[in-house]
């Protein structure tokens, strides 16, 4: 990866092995890689991920075991078969089922860690824009495993979601029979669905593997933003964060397990333990909790092509986070106002978050009718939908033009300063024992 | 500090959504169950009881496709019995699929037979295919029984609701389309069948299925009164075990796993206090 490696093979066949393929090396640089010493547990949960994926994976290779990827077998080998017969067939299903929603729950907080601590400002741009990708194939393949189950919510989601497709003009339409495998959501769209999510894992795999290396190169960022300038700023990955991780995941795994054995439908819709039917369409179709923010912006906007183009705009504009933050100043620690903006930020998402599971006509205040304006009456989802997505994208215009005006708050001279300052412990035999545990 | 505000918003915001929707319908009845707790279990005797329900009741008009007589004995089932651990032994699981009459081919003619139920058989459905099944019952058909709990909001509450619903007291000034049932509990609009004040449309929606339970519907073979709410809350409490048949292996398994987790939490602190004690950080 980077820096100088301090492997010393040490037996015959290690040195035999290092200049043949330095496997050894390269797993042995990996536990001593320099991290930061003052890392908090928001930096747990690229560890936390890496367990996800492998829950999903693991899981997910035994459920395509049993599972049945056609029109009339899913619904049954799922609800049947699998959570009724297979031993511990509704353990796996359980935890893959809740493993998604803890996954995107995990993966928000790691973005939004890498938001306030300006992350993904240079020199990690490409590691921020690898995690990018991560995420939109997640979401890809989030949105093809719920159609799997093949019930209600299953079929209507993936009608309303791949119809999006349609609002494109000329390239719409050919698109959309192409993921369908025809002219409506069938057994064709159920099998390239089944296909597409087996194989995406093993995608988002390989562009995680490409982000720890991209990490690898410039190192961890940390919560002062302050780049690492000495040895003695730095801990061994391994002890120091191998352990704090594993304590990490370890109580994420509790939050796994309660909603996994005592809380099994949490994130579940009742439409989706009814067989799809293309007859009958459920009253409410909802996305799953970690999409609905993006689904209420895509129906605050009464045109439906503006609506897709701003739901990918929603998620786009993240990609371009790195030039559109002009700030030199990387942790939001020493900038009072970016911070401020930030937490408008997140409960602008969380505002639409509830707007998208509400109708877009309910009324937020019950009973009071006001005037129609675009479509919509003022005392609406919708227009709440409107205001939150105006907040939404307001934060990225906000991050340009704030070096106008902003007054960072003075910057340590170094990311070990803080640590310091803040004990009463001598600093000068920190130092020291810092010097020869690292 | 201010950073762990938005994971509680977070888990706020997911926990609350599915339970958002836009109500034109009474909430279902408080109805106190067994196994409502984190660590509550079926009642096994309540699960006969309902089962009796169902087979005597329900089971003329509604599918179970999804359960077969050998579920019935299982451990967490209704006639669970722990000296048969392969429920396929158990003489009262035999003898219930017996007294069925399954549809099957001759092994030796093809020709269509009727034959007495083993335990391997799932229930039968009352039709032999939905357009009978819609046929028989003013076009709409009635739903298989064994997700119907998972498959509605408010699960064997709602459930609960209909059964015991007030679908015999029709409010004054709503005009009902023949062969349909009002009943509060069920989501709908019934605007176009209210000819009173436009503000006052009653809530509640249409239902096709005529009250299904009455007093002494059913006789119990444990001597429980069988009132309307005996059988309604037996039944309801039947269909939860049907559609979540694995509750009770899946609560004891995660109360286990949850005093590992938390052992193992514990044991990972201390090597983390460990391995970073003489670390300034």
């Amino acid at each position: 990866m980077s820096g100088p490696s301090t492997y010393e093979p040490k037996t015959g066949i290690e040195r035999w092995l290092d200049s043949r393929l330095p496997i050894i090396r390269f797993s042995a640089d990996l536990m001593d890689f320099p991290t930061p010493r003052n890392l908090n547990y928001w930096w747990t949960f690229g560890g936390i991920l890496s367990f996800c994926l492998l829950v999903q994976i693991a899981t997910g290779i035994v459920l395509a075991m049993h599972y049945d990827p056609s029109g009339a077998g899913a619904f049954v080998s799922v609800e049947q078969h699998i959570m009724r017969d297979v031993n511990y067939g509704w353990l796996i299903r359980g935890m893959h089922a809740t493993g998604a929603s803890m996954f995107f729950l995990a993966a928000y907080l790691h973005i939004l860690r890498g938001i306030y601590y300006g992350s993904f400002k240079a020199p990690r741009e490409v590691l921020w824009l690898l995690g990018c990708v991560i995420y939109v194939l997640m979401m890809t393949t989030a949105f093809m495993g719920y159609v799997l189950p093949w019930g209600q919510m299953s079929f209507w989601g993936a009608k309303v979601i791949t119809n999006l497709l349609g609002a494109f003009p000329v390239i719409g339409k050919p698109i959309t029979t192409l993921l369908w495998g025809g002219f409506a959501v069938d057994d064709p769209t159920l099998n390239r669905f089944f296909s597409l999510h087996y194989l995406l894992p093993f995608v988002i795999a390989a562009v995680v593997a490409l982000h720890v290396w991209a990490l690898h190169v410039p190192g961890n960022n940390n919560p002062t933003g302050v780049s690492v300038k000495s040895k003695s700023d730095t801990l061994a990955f391994h002890p120091y964060y191998t352990v704090k991780d594993g304590f990490a995941i370890s109580l994420f795994l509790i939050l796994f397990a309660v909603f996994v054995f005592f809380l099994p439908d949490a994130f579940a819709k009742v439409d989706n333990a009814v067989p799809a039917n293309p007859l009958v369409t459920p009253a409410h179709i909802v996305p799953e909790w970690y999409l609905l923010p993006f689904y209420a912006i895509l129906r605050a906007i009464p045109d439906k092509l503006t609506g897709v183009l701003a739901l990918g705009a929603s998620i786009g504009l993240l990609f371009a986070l790195p030039w559109l933050d002009r700030s030199k100043v990387r942790s939001m620690r020493y900038r009072p106002q970016a911070r401020i903006f930030f937490f408008v930020w997140i409960a602008a998402a969380l505002v639409l978050g509830w707007c998208g599971s509400q109708e877009p006509d309910a009324q937020l205040f019950p009973g009071v009718t006001t005037f129609n304006l675009i479509d919509y009456d003022l005392n609406s989802v919708t227009w709440v939908s409107r205001i939150g997505a105006l907040c939404y994208f307001g934060f990225f215009a906000i991050l340009w033009l704030l070096p106008f005006w902003e007054k960072p708050l003075p910057v340590p001279d170094s990311l070990y300063t803080p640590v310091l300052s803040s004990t009463s412990a001598t600093p000068v035999g920190a130092v020291a024992a810092a010097e020869k545990k690292a | 500090m201010a950073l762990r505000l938005p994971l509680a918003a977070v888990l706020a915001c997911a926990l609350a959504a599915p339970a958002l929707a836009a109500t034109t319908q009474d909430a279902p009845k408080a109805v106190h169950w067994s196994f409502e707790s984190p660590l509550g279990m079926y009642d096994q005797a309540q699960l006969q009881r309902g089962y009796k329900v169902y087979r005597e009741v329900c089971s003329a008009c509604h599918s179970m496709n999804m359960v077969a007589f050998r579920n019935l004995g299982d451990k967490g089932g209704p006639f669970w019995n722990p000296k048969y651990p392969n429920p396929n032994d158990n003489p009262v699981v035999k003898a219930i699929a017996a007294d069925y009459q399954i549809a099957d081919l001759d092994s030796d003619t093809g020709e269509t037979i009727k034959r007495p139920g083993t335990s391997a058989d799932y229930l039968p459905n009352p039709y032999a295919n939905p357009i009978i099944g819609k046929a028989a019952n003013g076009g709409a058909l009635p739903p298989d029984m064994s997700l119907l709990a998972k498959a509605r909001e408010g699960g064997p509450a709602y459930i609960y609701s209909i059964v015991t619903g007030d679908n015999a007291t029709i409010p004054a000034g709503l005009t009902l389309p023949p062969g349909k049932y009002y009943d509060p509990y069920i989501a709908g609009d019934l605007t176009p069948y209210w000819h009173g004040d436009a503000n006052k449309v009653p809530r509640g929606g249409l239902i096709a299925m005529p009250p299904p339970l009455s007093p002494g519907k059913v006789q119990f073979d444990d001597g429980t009164k069988p009132s309307l709410q005996q059988e309604a809350w037996d039944v309801a409490a039947f269909l939860e075990w049907a559609a979540d048949p694995k509750m009770e292996q899946r609560k004891q398994l995660g109360l286990s796993a949850m005093i590992f987790l938390v052992l193992f939490s514990g044991l990972l602190w201390a090597a983390y206090r460990g391995a970073w004690r003489d670390i300034e950080h």
